[in-house]
């Protein structure tokens, strides 16, 4: 692999860039690997990666029945944090964003990882104290976050109108090491490493059917060809529950749309990523120069990659009454995207009731800040077979313990 | 942005009266059930690509609760019933077995 | 130069003179004129600087698809960034400034990027600027954020006001063309509601600029007429300057009117009469959609075709029919379609100079070329653009083999470049929501295909498309089309279509295009690097062959790579272009590459019209006691409570809200206090069922609870996890009262007829939800007795009404029901009156507790109240993990009963887990120091992962003066194990605070204050 940097541009500038080679090649698949991977999206691809650079297993597949990075990795808010309240997540997005500090130096790709800090906005006294209880957490889970008051966010977010009508800003959880990364480019920096470690990302290849012989796995039927493999991870997001009926076996997830919404874009005016779960609504400026602001899911099972406008309207409203000042930007384009949702709304990564086969899902709608840690986590279980590490407390296992990882403690409580 | 027509009121309902609420049919599992059929009953749903039974409630309408039979790939409505029913009625699996050859038929 | 031309102008209004400021030079337009047509009459060529490499931008298009002419409108509270100047119509003091230029449009010292722009290639982010690490964030992304975005952020509170309107109609009709207004009559005529909106404020689109004849007359005549019969009609609704932005699923569609954008400000600020919103946002379900939203005219890719003075074609004609403006005095054509040959007849008609037309097919002898001939235009078939020769604007063309890789074989003078790579029909509202598209190479264009529409609530397809943007680039075609699909919607809507006569119409006809993707064919990587796909964002030829190269190869990596069409117009002009140079590239069919997925809306709408009238105020509704009023003008300390307000304490005397608390609190344990708890849910729950029902509600046993007495009770998920709690009072035998927490009345209420609608439907039981229909006051202390027999009614003695009872009767001549229950540990009176009577109530209750110590008090004191006597409140010790027993409950979770929501979760192997966190008090050994809420204990162990290892956590911490102490209460593991032991709390600031376990009851344990 040809090593990108300012020199390399100076270099092929000279010659009009027609020298730059492929970021990854496009091969036909082999009869057998080591392990296959199903999805490419940024999960799957760092799964693939973390296989090869922490436990040397390269002789992998990665299967994408669209194109990579298509799915969710593409269209999402870009948020990074790991301000969670219970260990095992504090653990895991803690993790990811440690790695997403590195992650361009260590693909050799600026995923143009800006850790310009995170607030989530307290605005009822319950909040309060839900995030004075998380600062308390993350303080003893290593994760660097501090509680600040209505004054100190006013001067990080000079934007925010603090008296609102409706809630007042009463203060916020920060998180000054959270920030945004270029969404596609973490996809595409992984698939090159991936590439260059001799892995085959094959895409435009759909997985039919899943063989097993006396309960494990031993392959795939794909639409290019059956493909035999030691092992099979499945990160596919939304697609789980299909996938896992093929092999057999059922899931705890529900499929619903997420949407999220661009404006035009505008000279630099808000530097933090901010967050407002009383009103339901989180903004942040990409490098771009548009406002990226996203909302909550629907609530109707749904594959369509589309919304239903009136929650956009919620979004908005709430977001106006914060930062009335967006009031006269114009949304230029808005989208949806499937989340698949669990019971407690945490992920599962671990073995499946089928043997040589795991699962790793149901990030729902906090996925692309988890990327680097996720894929580190189940490259762990696979690689070993065992349900360890961080991955430990996210299997499947939970739901019958009754043991769940439950980050929604903040929401939804009566006084 | 759905329209379901209420099957208590007979009101197409804007998306907006409506609050969405899962799959239908689910078996309540409690005291003394299994490890398995408890886990069943609390998590495990079937989240097809395709024809999906589902509860809704006209909260903003009547206040009733009734089922809804939906396709999650093209948001198709074929039908809603009452909510007091064990199984979707005959005629409207009939209905979705015409539209959908290919379905595999109402599966609890 | 540009120039205002002596002849033509459809929409200009000369005798009206429009003043106006650009760029702080004071300017003269027209009434008609956009700020564009303003801004070319003015010769003001130079609108604005693209985004990466900040290269000097000229208008190239009229209409909504314009990518370059991006200014800032307005000023103070009424400014607003990246305004279309093709779609801004000119009004007297409009002022608009140039953006994303320092110091100046004409002179920006960010255009060094230009000369760099060889080493800035499609990704050259994602390959440079990695080391050092710190230097993304700290160095390279200020500077890039800087350079980038386009308008200035607006700094004021948006002083215009939005609105929502609501319409239902059989038929939307989106284009007010002459293909929308064809549709809509025969929709209207059939019958059928329509709709019809166009986002000009002109109707006819592009037949009356092109000089089609409908019946034998000028097509303007029949769009007059057309209208006319239209305005007749009751069940037709027009509204010109209104853009269809989504289509959304089941006939849902949101619509975008601009209701005053186009009047001078002084008539909107300071005419009374002119009280209308700035923009409305309609909602409109619509049995059937038509989009008859015409075709966007697609620039051709040669070298140099950004600079300013080359124009789209169709563009300079709309400038030149409609307001009498010239893109400049000597214009070449370059074309690879008929079409374009009625913008240099235009211009020659004129009197304008057309030195050349150059025809990249290799024969011209259609009618409009031979017309083009004849009147003296010299025309090159086979030829192309080698290069257009000017800086900052257009000096001159060489002319090349089309053929051929590029050697110029003349260069022709001239200051403008009119171009046409021909039509694409605007399918995006037929494709927002699923519809689909074929690749009609015919006519080197995607046009809908009517067997993949997008489907409604039946299955059928919703949306239908009309006219041009259907594909029809004859006038007569498109007059057939959309007539046949305005009846179509009619009848699929349950109208009958009258027979009518299809108007006859003329246009000259054409010859077919030829697709010509980059000018000349073989054009090197170096003139590739000059050729613009994307004005806006600066994707060029080669940016999306090298993307190919590298392998980004599917049209969403090559979009997002290459940022092609993600500027501000979405790609309206560049898509197309772009994805014909991929499938080029690739060597594949350009319908093989497909197209990226258009999302609404169709053009940037404001977030204002989206969020409309619910703001401020409205933006959500604060539901308010009957006491609410009384509770503000005394004093009261708001807190936002679920969707009420709640007074956290009441301030006397300026007095701090700390103090008022202590206050609050002694006052109430030594004389009286007063509490508005009306925002408590009140559920009655009736029917000979009703006792069984409430059994499986509540973990306790409900079903023998005697009338007029009362029960604490515990509601479950079927999690197992605690989700409500409240007193329960038996009315009769058939009929209960169920009171929940403030935020959980509605909640809980649904939760009820859920399982008695879907799971228990034959138990024979009705709920109803009366929070509202009560206020309920709790007059609580050692003097509450007095305070109620002063008012004087039914006996309220401990023996008439003794502790857990309550009775109905009347107090103070008001009919009253008082609850002898406690969250206090005090002598209390929960009192429910009528809603309507409870600010008389309240009232009394003051008046007769004044000899007494009476003071309201707040959820602050209630909380510290509470705390005291060791009840737990929902939402502090519960967090939706907490079940019942961690807090000590078992007491209320039945052991007799079969079954309850939640038993049989509570049997699973976590929920049993003897490590579970329990229960406790905890007292801090400095008397003084309040435990911060939230915090975490620890055993001083380290897990294997490094994080301290936490074996409990504080739910309620607060300072009681009562006991003149620290107390708090949390869940700690074996906590009720281990009284006495001290343990270590460390807070965010480093200390450690060390508490003593103890039982969470500090005060009365025997309860013998509340039970007197």
């Amino acid at each position: 692999m040809k090593r990108y940097s300012a020199f390399a541009i100076a270099r092929e500038a000279a010659r009009y860039h027609t020298g730059w080679e492929r970021a990854w090649r496009s091969p036909e698949p082999k009869s057998h690997y080591d392990v296959i991977i199903i999805g490419a999206g940024g999960h799957g691809l760092a799964t693939a990666y973390y296989l090869g650079k922490n436990y040397g297993i390269t002789n992998v597949a990665v299967i994408e029945k669209g194109w990579l990075g298509g799915g969710n990795t593409g269209r999402n808010t870009t948020i990074i944090r790991s301000n969670y309240l219970q260990d095992p997540s504090a653990a895991i997005y803690e993790k990811a964003r440690s790695l997403y500090e590195t992650m361009s130096q260590d693909l050799n790709y600026n995923v143009m990882f800006s850790p310009r800090g995170v607030i989530m906005l307290a605005q009822t006294e319950h909040e309060i104290r839900g995030y004075q209880r998380t600062a308390h957490a993350n303080a003893l889970q290593g994760v660097k976050t501090e509680w600040i008051g209505p004054e100190r966010v006013k001067q990080l977010v000079p934007i925010i109108e603090l008296s609102g009508p409706r809630y007042p800003v009463l203060g916020g959880l920060w998180q000054s090491r959270g920030g945004t990364a270029r969404h596609d480019a973490v996809a595409w920096g992984y698939a090159r490493a991936c590439s260059d470690m001799g892995m085959d990302i094959i895409q435009q290849c759909e997985v039919t059917g899943i063989d097993k012989s006396g309960g494990n796995v031993t392959g795939i039927q794909t639409t290019k060809g059956a493909i035999k493999c030691n092992k099979l991870g499945m990160v596919v997001a939304g697609n789980s529950g299909h996938l896992a009926d093929m092999a057999g076996f059922r899931l705890p997830l529900e499929s619903v749309a997420l949407q999220a919404l661009v404006s035009e874009p505008i000279k630099p005016c808000m530097d933090v990523v901010v967050m407002a779960n009383t009103v339901h609504g989180y903004m942040s400026q990409s490098d771009k120069g548009e406002m990226v602001i996203g909302g909550g899911t629907d609530g109707f099972n749904n594959y369509t990659q589309r919304g239903s406008f009136h929650h956009l309207e919620e979004t908005v409203r709430a977001l106006i009454e914060t930062f009335p000042m967006i009031s006269r930007l114009k949304m230029l384009r808005h989208w949806g995207g499937i989340v698949d949702v669990t019971g407690d709304r945490s992920p599962i990564i671990g073995t499946t009731p089928v043997g040589n086969c795991y699962i790793n899902c149901g990030w729902g709608t906090g996925g692309f800040k988890a990327i680097p840690g996720s894929g580190w986590a189940m490259a762990e279980v696979i690689a070993t077979g065992e349900p360890q590490g961080l991955a430990a407390e996210f299997g499947l296992n939970r739901f019958q313990e009754g043991r769940f990882i439950d980050e929604s403690v903040a929401a939804g409580v009566a006084h | 942005m759905l329209i379901l027509t209420c099957p208590n009121c007979g009101i197409a309902a804007d998306e907006t009266e409506l609050h969405a609420d899962g799959q239908a049919h689910i078996t309540r599992h409690g005291a003394g059930a299994s490890d398995d059929d408890l886990e069943e009953y609390l998590f495990m749903r079937n989240n097809p690509k395709g024809v999906h039974f589902e509860r809704w409630r006209h909260v903003y309408g009547c206040g009733k609760w009734f089922h809804a039979a939906r396709c999650t790939m093209t948001l198709e409505v074929f039908g809603t019933y009452p909510a007091q029913t064990l199984e979707p009625p005959k005629d409207l699996v009939a209905k979705i077995k015409k539209k959908r050859p290919d379905w595999e038929g109402f599966v609890k | 130069m540009s120039t205002r031309i002596q002849t033509g102008g459809r929409h200009l209004d000369r005798s009206k003179q429009v003043h106006f400021n650009w760029a702080g030079k004071q300017l003269t337009g027209y009434g008609g004129d956009t700020l564009a047509s303003a801004l070319l009459a003015n010769g003001e060529l130079l609108v604005g600087r693209s985004f990466k490499y900040h290269r000097a931008r000229g208008l190239i298009a009229s209409g909504a698809e314009e990518p370059n002419a991006l200014v800032g409108l307005g000023t103070g509270a009424k400014f607003e960034p990246n305004q279309r100047a093709t779609t801004t119509e000119l009004f007297d003091g409009l002022v608009a400034k140039p953006q994303n230029a320092w110091p100046s449009l004409a002179f920006d010292v960010g255009a060094i990027n230009k000369m760099m722009s060889r080493f800035f290639p499609a990704g050259f982010y994602y390959k440079t600027f990695i080391h050092p690490r710190f230097a993304w964030k700290h160095l390279f992304e200020p500077i890039i954020r800087k350079a980038a975005g386009l308008g200035a952020a607006p700094t004021e509170k948006d002083v215009d006001r939005y609105e929502y309107f609501y319409a239902h109609v059989d038929v939307l009709i989106i284009g007010g063309g002459i293909a929308g207004l064809a549709s809509a009559l025969a929709a209207g005529q059939a019958g059928a509601s329509v709709l019809l909106v166009e986002q000009t404020a002109h109707f006819g689109g592009r037949a009356v600029v092109d000089g089609v004849d409908i019946d034998d007359e000028p097509a303007e005549i029949w769009v007059e007429e057309t209208l006319a019969a239209l305005r007749e009609m009751p069940n037709v609704t027009i509204r010109n300057r209104t853009m269809g932005a989504g289509v959304y699923d089941h006939g849902y569609a949101t619509v975008y009117e601009r209701i005053n954008d186009h009047l001078p400000e002084m008539i909107t600020d300071h005419a009374p009469n002119m009280d209308a919103p700035r923009h409305r946002l309609w909602r409109v379900r619509a049995g059937r959609i038509v989009t008859a939203t015409g075709a966007i005219e697609r620039p051709l890719s040669f070298a140099g075709n950004d600079i300013p003075g080359v124009m789209l074609a169709g563009a300079v004609r709309d400038y030149l029919v409609n307001y009498g403006a010239s893109v400049g005095d000597r214009v070449v054509i370059a074309t690879n379609n008929d079409d374009a040959y009625r913008s240099a007849i235009a211009l020659v008609e004129a009197g304008l100079d057309v030195p050349v037309i150059l025809d990249a097919r290799t024969t011209a002898d259609g009618e409009l070329p031979t017309l083009a001939r004849e009147i003296g235009i010299r025309v090159e078939t086979g030829k192309a653009i080698s290069s257009v020769k000017g800086n900052k604007h257009v000096t001159g063309v060489g002319i090349c083999s089309q053929a051929g890789e590029g050697a110029e074989l003349e260069e022709i003078k001239c200051d403008a470049v009119a171009m046409s790579g021909g039509w694409s029909p605007v399918v995006h509202l037929w494709s927002h929501c699923g519809g689909k598209l074929n690749w009609d190479a015919d006519q080197s264009m995607f046009r809908p295909d009517p067997n993949r529409p997008p489907l409604g609530y039946d299955g059928a397809g919703f949306v239908h498309v009309a006219g041009t943007a259907n594909g029809y680039l004859d006038a007569a075609g498109v007059m057939e089309d959309a007539i046949k699909i305005g009846k179509l919607a009619a009848k699929e809507t349950g109208h009958k279509p009258k027979a009518t006569k299809v108007p006859s119409t003329f246009s000259a006809p054409e010859n077919p295009i030829e697709p010509i993707w980059q000018m000349p064919q073989g054009m090197s990587r170096k003139l590739q690097m000059k050729t613009f796909l994307d004005y806006q964002n600066d994707v060029k030829v080669s940016d999306v062959r090298l993307a190919a190269q590298e392998g980004y190869q599917s049209v969403e990596h090559t979009k997002r790579y290459t940022t092609l069409g993600m500027a501000t117009d979405q790609g309206k002009l560049s898509n197309i272009n772009g994805l014909a140079i991929l499938a080029d590239s690739l060597n594949a069919e350009i319908p093989a590459v497909g197209t990226t997925t258009f999302r609404p809306p169709y053009q940037p709408i404001s977030m204002g019209a989206i969020a409309g009238d619910a703001r401020g105020e409205l933006f959500k509704p604060i539901r308010q006691s009957p006491m609410h009023h009384w509770i503000d003008t005394n004093g009261g300390f708001w807190e936002p409570v679920a969707d009420w307000r709640r007074p956290y304490c009441f301030q006397q005397n300026g007095e701090s809200v700390g103090d008022a608390v202590t206050r609050e609190i002694l006052n109430t344990r030594q004389n009286v206090g007063l509490l508005d708890a009306s925002t408590l849910g009140k559920i009655i729950v009736k029917g000979p069922d009703a006792g069984k029902f409430l059994d499986m509600m509540y973990t306790n046993m409900m079903s023998t609870l005697k009338v007029g007495r009362c029960r604490y009770g515990l509601m479950c998920t079927e999690n197992g996890f605690l989700s409500d709690d409240g007193v329960v009072a038996r009315i009769d035998d058939e009929t209960f009262l169920c009171h929940t927490t403030s935020g959980g009345s509605d909640r809980i209420h649904a939760w009820m007829e859920e399982w008695l609608q879907t799971e228990w439907w034959d138990w024979n039981v009705y709920t109803a939800n009366v929070t509202e229909q009560y206020a309920q006051i709790a007059v609580v202390g050692p003097n509450a007795r007095k305070v109620l027999e002063k008012i004087g009614g039914m006996d309220v003695s401990a023996d008439a009404l003794p502790f857990m009872a309550f009775k109905d009767g009347e107090l103070g001549g008001i009919k009253a029901r008082p609850y002898r229950i406690s969250f206090s540990g005090e002598l209390s009176y929960e009192i429910a009156v009528p809603a309507s009577q409870g600010q008389a109530f309240w009232d009394m209750c003051m008046e007769a507790g004044a000899e007494f110590g009476i003071q309201p008090y707040g959820t602050e004191c209630l909380h510290v109240m509470r705390a005291e006597k060791g009840f737990i409140m929902i939402g502090d010790e519960t967090d939706g993990t907490v079940i019942p027993q961690d807090l000590g409950l078992s007491w209320a979770v039945s052991k007799k009963k079969d079954d309850f929501l939640g038993k049989r979760a509570q049997q699973r192997s976590h929920m049993v887990d003897p490590k579970r966190w329990r229960l406790v008090g905890l007292k801090s050994v400095e008397p003084n120091e309040v435990i911060p809420d939230g915090a975490y204990a620890i055993d001083g162990t380290v897990r294997d992962n490094g994080v301290k290892h936490m074996i409990g956590r504080i739910t309620s911490s607060y300072f009681s003066p009562t006991l003149n102490h620290a107390i708090a209460m949390g869940l700690v593991e074996n906590g009720p194990e281990r009284m006495g032991d001290i343990i270590d709390f460390p807070t965010t600031d480093g200390r450690v605070i060390k508490a003593e376990i103890c039982d969470p009851v500090f005060l009365d344990p025997e309860g013998t204050r509340q039970n007197v």
